[in-house]
């Protein structure tokens, strides 16, 4: 566990050295924020409600979707095993006491919780601010959320490890992340919010862990009943399931890798 | 340099720190075009034995391709054996891969395990809670590696920005602060200058001597060999095509030994029993030797006036080089 928190806290550390990255970061997810924002709501000028979603609901959930880009990388970074497979740095990994999938998931938290902190705080509260919305009152909606984040996270984790050992046996991951990457945008409610899709292909949606990277946190901190289960605790239990099964999955992938692994580069 | 404290903290008893029997490893290549697509098995260890005592200090050369970083790995225990069976610190590496791991040291030359953008001590701080090493014997062992290797003036430095001789010294570092009884070490002297090597060579003695670790490397450095190593293996398509002492090797070798022969003044080439004069150059001749030195240096000075005499080796990389190059068929095992 000490090893676990000390690569976490480096990692921390590690990505806060890239201080022009974060700036960028931040100001990239306004500005795009606030541009899908008013595309939204030019959608929701034509029709004030649709499914349960006023114009105020898109325009915060295109701030969580914003907010979460960070911890949940979405659109990247691939977790940089990929790359010590591809490479076959892999090797000095495996040599070290502790489970690849730990190793990694350390890493990544610690990642995602500098994001959190320097790029989705700052880029959530630009989106408050310029379109003066009022942030959710009650305390179970705002600690729901915080779950909701944690969650969300080691989906997303969960999801590029997958990405990222395909490349034991595919040798280059580049076509699965790309593939990954533009699936991840449409199906996690990233864009456009599932409400706003035919009924049936928001119901198939809502069943891909996809959702739970954007869709089911910012239904959560809605509290909206389209939530699976229409509670909080709901939504929370349906991200978990998915963190569970996301991680299970790489578990056995990776005992199976490590048994066959070939390490690519003499 | 400080000592090390402790002198033989690894105590040698009887059984060989790596013991190999009968391993082989075969990997499946696929080649040709999409569509054409052939598979080949390839045999890239082919029935290897050998032990290692403890404190020892091993060489295992041979070309590129020839299945040193294969055997590496299955001493290591990052890629399972196709057949035979490897003990390494009495365990089965692949399936013991993690305590395994908390008893020996690895070095890859070409490959890092520090952290590319936090300093040097960073990463070193980690090995400790990596093998549940206590602070202390942590920062006594730190402390020691630091002054060894003269790690001092960069400990603050992100990795990155080291030199390749610093980050060798650094990787060195992180793969002994745990103490390890074996120490593998693939190639550790890759692309460093002379005084990086010189180094890092005179630490490993260093180490060998005063902790009694057993080293194993690999390596293409000759020099690295003939200053560490007093048993060299040496691997070739997969087998091993000699295990001995670096005398052997050159025994083994028809490269022959030369007598150089200063003489008082010029004369025609000496012919003597044994010996084949290949050139002279002014009073000064070169002799191929086939036979016992004493003799032919006797008989030469018994007939001529010799102001000088060298005998000289053959150097180990004409030796290496020429057991490289021997066919196949020829190359059969040599062990001395």
């Amino acid at each position: 566990m000490r090893v676990l928190f000390a690569v976490f806290s480096y990692e921390l550390r590690r990505f806060s050295t890239y201080r022009v990255a974060t700036a960028a970061g931040v100001f990239t997810n306004s500005v795009f924020g606030v541009i899908n924002a008013m595309v939204l709501l030019a959608v929701f000028d034509a029709k004030p409600e649709i499914n349960g979603y006023v114009a105020e609901d898109a325009v915060l959930q295109v701030f969580v979707a914003q907010a979460m880009i960070g911890p949940v990388a979405i659109f990247g970074p691939p977790l940089d095993l990929a790359d010590r497979i591809r490479t076959g740095e892999i090797a000095v990994d495996l040599l070290r006491p502790v489970h690849p999938l730990l190793w990694w998931l350390a890493h990544d938290l610690g990642r995602a919780a500098f994001s959190l902190a320097f790029r989705s705080a700052p880029t959530f509260t630009v989106g408050l601010l310029v379109f003066a919305l009022p942030p959710p009152a009650a305390p179970e909606q705002w600690a729901g959320f915080a779950a909701a984040i944690l969650l969300a996270t080691l989906v997303g984790f969960g999801l590029r490890y997958l990405y990222a050992i395909s490349g034991f046996w595919l040798m280059d991951t580049r076509g699965v992340h790309a593939t990954a990457w533009l699936l991840g945008t449409f199906a996690s409610g990233m864009v456009l919010p599932l409400v706003l899709f035919p009924d049936a292909m928001a119901q198939v949606l809502r069943l891909l862990p996809f959702a739970a990277l954007v869709q089911v946190p910012a239904e959560i901190l809605m509290d909206k009943a389209t939530l699976p289960g229409g509670t909080i605790a709901g939504g929370l239990a349906y991200q978990a399931a998915w963190a569970a099964a996301l991680i299970a999955i790489g578990t056995l992938l990776t005992a199976r890798a490590t048994r066959k692994v070939v390490v690519q580069g003499g | 340099m400080p000592d090390l404290p402790a002198a033989a903290a690894h105590p040698a008893p009887a059984d060989p720190i790596v013991d190999v029997r009968g391993l082989g490893r075969s990997f499946t290549v696929s080649e040709g075009p999409f569509l054409r697509r052939t598979r080949r098995t390839v045999h890239a260890v082919a029935d290897v034995g050998f032990t290692v005592p403890r404190g020892a200090i091993v060489g295992y050369l041979g070309p590129n391709g020839a299945g040193k970083s294969t055997t590496m790995k299955m001493l290591t225990g990052i890629l399972s054996p196709s057949s035979g069976t490897v003990r390494v610190a009495g365990l089965e590496p692949a399936r013991q891969r993690t305590r395994l791991a908390a008893r020996i040291g690895v070095v890859f030359g070409q490959r890092t395990t520090l952290w590319w953008d936090l300093p040097l001590r960073d990463s070193l701080a980690l090995t400790r809670h990596l093998y549940h090493v206590p602070a202390t014997d942590h920062a006594r062992r730190l402390a020691e590696l630091t002054e060894l290797l003269e790690l001092g003036p960069f400990l603050r430095t992100p990795v990155r920005q080291l030199s390749l001789g610093q980050r060798m010294r650094g990787d060195l570092t992180a793969a002994l602060l745990h103490d390890p009884e074996l120490l593998v070490l693939d190639e550790p002297t890759i692309g460093l200058d002379v005084v990086s090597k010189s180094t890092i060579r005179e630490f490993l003695l260093k180490l060998n001597a005063e902790r009694g670790t057993t080293i194993l490397l690999t390596t293409h450095d000759l020099g690295d060999v003939e200053r560490l190593c007093r048993r060299v293996m040496v691997i070739d398509h997969g087998r091993l095509a000699f295990d001995g002492d670096i005398a052997a090797l050159r025994d083994s070798a028809p490269a022959p030994r030369t007598l150089v022969v200063d003489l008082a003044a010029p004369t025609a080439p000496i012919t003597v029993a044994g010996a084949r004069c290949v050139a002279v150059e002014g009073p000064r001749q070169w002799l191929e030797l086939d036979a016992n030195p004493a003799a032919v240096i006797a008989a030469v000075a018994a007939e001529h006036e010799v102001a000088d005499l060298t005998l000289r080796e053959p150097d180990i990389e004409e030796v290496v080089a020429d057991l490289y190059r021997r066919p196949a068929g020829e190359r059969g095992r040599i062990t001395a």
